[in-house]
C-alpha cells in the first residue's frame, strides 16, 4: 500500500526517523547481535578473556538434563495455561454475547486483571494458597492433602498455572467477545430455522467461524506464557522447588545471573529468539490467510 | 439471541457472576489483608470482612515501608510513574515521527528503514536481557530513569499502529493541504495530529500499563533501593525469610501497585479496548 501524494526531500524524513533508528540500533540490534556473538564464545572464570568455541555452547546446552527439563516444564506450563485461559474466556464470552441486561458491566468487571502486573498476580495467588496462612490453603489441608507449593513441584506448578490463567483470561475474553460480535446474526438465525439447537449452532457455526480468533489467541497466549510469566514465576516459586518450575526464559535469567555462564545463557537467548520468530511468522501467515471454512 | 429461553438467560447470568466473583476474589482478599495487623494474618484465620488497621497500614507502607526493606512505597510509586510515563510518551513520540516519515515521504532506503523497525516487533526484551544490560552498564545508565526507559521504547508496536492509521487517512487531505500551501510541519501539526488524538490516547493507555507492570528489566538494572519500582519492591518484601514477612504491608503494597493501572483500564475502557485490539498486544 502506498500513498499517492508525498512530500519530497530527504533530510526531513531522515531526521524524523532518526530517534527511533538510534534507539532501535543501540538497544535492540546491538544487544541482539552481541547475544549471537557471545553464544559462540567461552569466557574464563574471571571474565578476563574469551575464546571462540563455535557451537560448543549449544552442544553443551543440549547435553544438560536441566535444559530438557526446562523445555518440558515450558511445554506443560504453556499447554495448561492456553487450555484453561482459552476455554474459560470462551465460555464467559459466549455468555456475555447473549443479549442480557448489564452485559457491558460484566465486560468491565472481567477485563481489569489485564492491568495487574504478572508479579503482583503471583503475590496475590501465593497469599491465597500460602501453606500456613492462605485462606484457600486451609480447606485443602483440612481435606487431608499436604498442600505445600514451596516444597512440592506439582503444587507449585498448579499455583503458577492458576495465577497465569487468572491474569490472561481478560485478554482472551475481550478478543473472543469481539470475534463473536463480528459473526452475522443471520447465519445463526438460519441455523435456528433449520432446527439446530444452541449447542449444535455453537459447535457447527460459531466455533468454526471463530477459528481465526482462536488461533491468534493461541499464539499470543503461548508467547505470553513464554515471556510475560517471568514475573509470576519469580514471585511465586523462584523457579523452585529444586528447579521444578524453571521455564526456558527463567533459566536464561538464572544461568546468566546466578551461574555467570554468559556463553550458555547467550546460546539459550538465541534459541528463544528463533522460537519467537517462528511463532510470529506462523501467526502472520495464518492471520493473513484467515482460517475459515 | 435467536429464541427466548429464560433458562439459558439465567445460566448466562450465573456463569458470568461466578466468573466475576472468581476473578475478583484474589484482589478482594488482598484488600482485606491490608486492613488487618500482622498477627491476625499469620495465625491463618483472617476474617473475610474488613478489619480496622487500614489507617495504620497504608500510611506506614506509603511513607515508611517494610521493617526489613525500609523503603517508602510512595517513592517506589513515583519511580513506577516516571518509568510508565516515560515509556508511554517516549514511544508515542518516536513512533509517530517515524511513521510520518515512512508514510508521507519518499526517501532512499525507506523500505529498509521500515523493515529494520518492523523486525523488532518480534523480540521481547527478555530474550536479549544480558547483552542489553551490559550496554546500558557501559553507557553508565544503571540506576537511572533513562536506563529504565530507553531499552523498553525500542519496539515497533507504535510505528506499526500509526502507519496503519495514517494509511486510512484519505490522500485528498494531503493534496488539499499542499494546494493551500502547507508544508510538512503544518500538515503534521494542523491535520495529522488532530486526527490522531484517539490513536495516541489508545496507545498511551496500553503503553502506560505495559510500563507500570515491567518486572525483569527494572529488577536487573536497579541496584539502589531508592530507584526501585513498586512491582520490584513488593517482591522483595515477601522473599525475606518467610516468618519475617510482613504480610499486611506486602498486601497493602500490592493493592497500591494495582490501583493506577486498574483505574486506567476502568475509566478509559473504550481507549483501552481500542489500543489492545489494534496493537494486538
Amino acid at each position: 500500500m502506498e500513498k499517492r501524494a508525498h512530500f519530497s526531500g530527504w533530510t526531513l524524513p531522515l531526521l524524523l526517523i532518526l530517534p527511533q533508528m538510534a534507539i532501535t540500533v543501540i538497544f535492540f540490534y546491538w544487544p541482539a547481535s552481541q547475544a549471537i556473538w557471545q553464544s559462540f564464545l567461552r569466557e574464563d572464570a574471571f571474565g578476563l578473556s574469551s575464546e571462540f568455541v563455535g557451537f560448543e555452547n549449544y552442544l553443551a546446552l543440549f547435553e544438560q538434563p536441566e535444559y530438557y527439563r526446562a523445555m518440558v516444564t515450558t511445554i506443560i506450563f504453556s499447554t495448561l495455561v492456553a487450555f484453561f485461559s482459552l476455554s474459560v474466556a470462551l465460555l464467559l464470552a459466549t455468555q456475555a454475547d447473549k443479549n442480557i441486561r448489564g452485559g457491558h458491566a460484566f465486560k468491565t468487571l472481567l477485563i481489569w486483571p489485564y492491568a495487574v502486573a504478572p508479579a503482583i498476580a503471583g503475590v496475590l495467588w501465593i497469599f491465597m494458597f500460602h501453606p500456613t496462612l492462605g485462606t484457600l490453603a486451609r480447606p485443602i489441608r483440612a481435606a487431608g492433602i499436604d498442600w505445600n507449593p514451596m516444597l512440592n513441584g506439582n503444587h507449585a506448578m498448579i499455583l503458577l498455572v492458576l495465577s497465569a490463567t487468572w491474569k490472561h483470561i481478560s485478554y482472551n475474553f475481550l478478543f473472543f467477545l469481539a470475534g463473536l460480535q463480528a459473526i452475522p446474526k443471520s447465519v445463526i438465525e438460519a441455523g435456528a430455522i433449520d432446527g439446530a439447537g444452541p449447542m449444535r449452532r455453537f459447535w457447527t457455526i460459531v466455533f468454526p467461524l471463530l477459528s481465526p480468533t482462536t488461533f491468534f489467541l493461541l499464539v499470543v497466549t503461548v508467547v505470553y506464557v513464554f515471556f510475560e510469566t517471568f514475573g509470576i514465576i519469580d514471585a511465586v516459586t523462584g523457579g523452585g522447588p529444586a528447579g521444578q518450575t524453571t521455564t526456558l526464559v527463567y533459566k536464561v535469567y538464572a544461568d546468566g545471573r546466578l551461574g555467570g555462564d554468559l556463553g550458555g545463557s547467550a546460546a539459550q537467548s538465541v534459541i528463544l529468539m528463533v522460537i519467537v520468530i517462528a511463532l510470529t511468522a506462523i501467526q502472520f501467515r495464518y492471520v493473513e490467510r484467515k482460517v475459515q471454512y | 439471541m435467536v429464541e427466548n429461553r429464560p433458562f439459558a438467560q439465567f445460566m448466562a447470568y450465573l456463569t458470568l457472576v461466578i466468573g466475576v466473583l472468581v476473578v475478583a476474589f484474589p484482589v478482594y482478599l488482598a484488600i482485606m489483608a491490608s486492613t488487618f495487623d500482622a498477627a491476625t494474618i499469620i495465625n491463618g484465620n483472617m476474617p473475610l470482612v474488613p478489619g480496622d488497621q487500614a489507617g495504620v497500614n497504608y500510611p506506614r507502607a506509603l511513607f515508611y515501608g517494610g521493617v526489613h526493606a525500609r523503603e517508602p512505597v510512595g517513592g517506589m510509586m513515583l519511580n513506577s510513574m516516571i518509568m510508565a510515563m516515560g515509556i508511554a510518551i517516549g514511544k508515542i513520540l518516536i513512533s509517530i515521527l517515524s511513521a510520518y516519515a515512512v508514510v508521507y515521504f519518499k526517501f532512499p532506503f525507506r523500505k529498509t528503514a521500515f523493515w529494520i523497525i518492523f523486525i523488532t516487533l518480534m523480540l521481547p526484551v527478555e530474550v536479549r536481557i544480558y547483552p542489553t544490560y551490559k550496554i546500558v552498564a557501559d553507557l553508565g545508565l544503571l540506576d537511572t530513569y533513562t536506563g529504565l526507559i530507553m531499552p523498553l521504547i525500542a519496539s515497533a508496536t507504535g510505528t506499526l499502529l500509526f502507519r496503519q492509521f495514517f494509511m486510512t487517512i484519505p490522500d485528498e487531505l494531503l493534496e488539499a493541504s499542499k494546494i493551500d500551501g502547507a508544508g510538512a510541519f503544518r500538515f503534521f501539526k494542523d491535520t495529522l495530529l488532530p486526527l490522531s488524538i484517539t490513536t495516541i490516547a489508545a496507545l498511551f493507555v496500553i503503553q502506560f500499563i505495559y510500563g507500570w507492570n515491567q518486572y525483569l528489566w527494572p529488577l536487573l538494572i536497579t541496584t539502589k533501593s531508592s530507584m526501585q519500582t513498586i512491582v520490584i519492591g513488593i517482591k522483595k518484601m515477601i522473599t525475606t525469610t518467610d516468618a519475617l514477612t510482613e504480610w499486611q504491608i506486602a498486601m497493602t503494597t500490592a493493592v497500591l501497585a494495582m490501583v493506577p493501572p486498574v483505574l486506567v483500564v476502568i475509566f478509559m475502557q473504550r481507549l483501552f479496548v481500542k489500543g489492545l485490539v489494534e496493537t494486538e498486544k
